[in-house]
């Protein structure tokens, strides 16, 4: 059957409106729920890097451990604390988006520190944990590496990855290749080395600054290499005010 | 609204239909079987490739696929009398994408991590060639009851498809079920997982053999 233009028009109309109405309702419903997932997300992420918390089932939990045993702080490059953006609102190192900051060049980017303590109620830190971003070999890779107090020594890491190659890159993931960069060194004296990943599988004879390779995903472990050595790069100046007992200040926060 | 109206005439007339005729088996069958969309129709043949590699986001993406099949067959059946022949593909994709778009907010407030693994391919459930061709060729001309049944023959003949593939692409592929490590928990903890079998390629074999074996036994033959 033929229908008149005005009844098409009106019915396109209608259609949209009771539709994005539907749309609209289910988005501004469902937003309090997303946001506890991402902030969840976010936190898993985070004490992933310190510890094992595969054993946690109650999301609460997750979200009330990070806040007893996690202080977190956001410096700029010169190791400075930032608490306000340009705008005069106040920064949550937790909101702070290592993606999007990756955009801006390295010297205008945020970087927010997280802070663990194995004792809530102590003041001694027990690890650093640096958020980072960087480019996998099909797409972003990015990962939170914690230090042990020494910030020196690696205390475990945390990568995650939009798609790498499954089986390959996307192993970085793994307990197995994350288990494989804990007890390494950074520095070497006074000097930042970093620490990557060699070519190959199997290698024996590795140094404090090296860690066995991906067989099949060598692209993939220069990508993890990159971005850790410039993130620990861009760290750097905030590392050695710590050491040098500027940090103090931070210590007893 | 006039289709319900026009139901009850037609009930007056001549006695009801069994709630589960011959005739509506089959509409729910056939699918399952030997109108398969993925093993004979060939659709949806790109959601079956990507999320096929574990079983457990596999069986979240059926029931993503089949909610969204039922329910745009049921609305689009609903307003059939309504909707002006000229832009029935548009209200059908626009309602599809609705639901679509329902299912994945719906998936990021409560399943966040099963979010994160789907990520692009909940939405591309819009573009799955199985759910605009139920539309356009049963719930346009149907009544919404049958409609609900085809799309439950359709949804659950591309889940039952894509389980499959994925049951043997974990196994091999991971080694486990479920994410349950089946071989480690018979004792054989060296279980050698093909790579080939996490790739795409691994899903094209596995299709291509669920294919043929559905095609020889049901005796179809491309025209």
């Amino acid at each position: 059957m033929q229908r008149s233009n005005t009844y098409i028009i009106l019915f396109s109309v209608a259609l949209t409106v009771v539709l994005g109405g539907l749309l609209s309702l289910a988005s501004v419903g469902l937003k309090p729920a997303q946001q506890k997932q991402v902030e969840l997300d976010t936190k898993k992420k985070i004490l992933g890097a310190v510890m094992d918390i595969s054993t946690y089932e109650d999301p609460n939990k997750i979200l009330s451990l990070y806040d007893e045993r996690v202080e977190s702080i956001v410096v700029d490059i010169n190791g400075d604390e930032v608490t306000t953006d340009e705008k005069g609102n106040p920064v949550v190192a937790e909101k702070v988006n290592i993606q999007k900051n990756y955009r801006f060049d390295a010297s205008e980017r945020l970087y927010p520190v997280f802070k663990f303590k194995n004792d809530p109620s102590s003041d001694q830190i027990d690890a650093y944990i640096f958020p980072m971003f960087g480019a996998g070999l099909w797409d972003w890779i990015s990962g939170y590496v914690a230090l042990e107090n020494d910030l020196n020594t690696i205390k475990g890491v945390a990568f995650d990855h939009k798609q790498e190659t499954p089986g390959l890159g996307a192993r970085i993931t793994s307990e197995e290749i994350k288990s494989r960069f804990v007890g390494k060194e950074i520095y070497e004296g006074s000097e930042l080395v970093s620490v990557s990943m060699v070519k190959g599988e199997g290698n024996t004879g590795l140094t404090e600054h090296q860690v066995d390779g991906m067989s099949g995903a060598t692209l993939t472990g220069k990508g993890v290499n990159a971005m850790m050595e410039s993130y620990l790069g861009y760290y750097q100046s905030y590392i050695s005010k710590v050491k040098s007992g500027d940090g103090a200040v931070a210590l007893n926060q | 609204m006039s289709t319900e109206t026009a139901e009850v005439k037609e009930e007056v007339k001549k006695p009801s239909e069994a709630l589960f005729s011959k005739r509506r088996k089959r509409i729910v069958s056939d699918p399952l079987n030997e109108d398969n969309p993925i093993t004979v129709q060939v659709l949806g043949i790109c959601s079956a490739l990507a999320i096929t590699i574990k079983m457990e986001p596999t069986l979240v993406m059926s029931i993503a696929v089949i909610a969204v099949i039922v329910f745009s067959n049921l609305i689009i059946s609903l307003i059939r009398g309504l909707i002006p022949g000229r832009v029935r593909i548009i209200v059908q994709l626009a309602i599809i994408a609705t639901l679509v778009t329902l299912v994945s907010e719906v998936l990021k407030a409560y399943y966040f991590d099963m979010y994160k693994v789907l990520g692009a391919f909940v939405g591309l459930i819009i573009t799955n060639c199985i759910v605009m061709g139920r539309l356009e060729a049963f719930a346009m001309a149907n009544k919404p009851y049958d409609s609900i049944l085809d799309g439950l023959g359709s949804g659950f003949g591309y889940a039952w498809i894509i389980l499959v593939v994925a049951f043997f692409r974990e196994l091999f592929g991971s080694g486990s079920i479920m994410n349950f490590k089946i071989f480690e928990a018979i004792g054989w903890e060296s279980f050698p997982t093909n790579g080939l079998m996490v790739d795409s390629i691994g899903a094209f074999m596995v299709l291509g053999i669920l294919i043929w074996v559905q095609r020889s036994r049901t005796g179809y033959v491309e025209h």
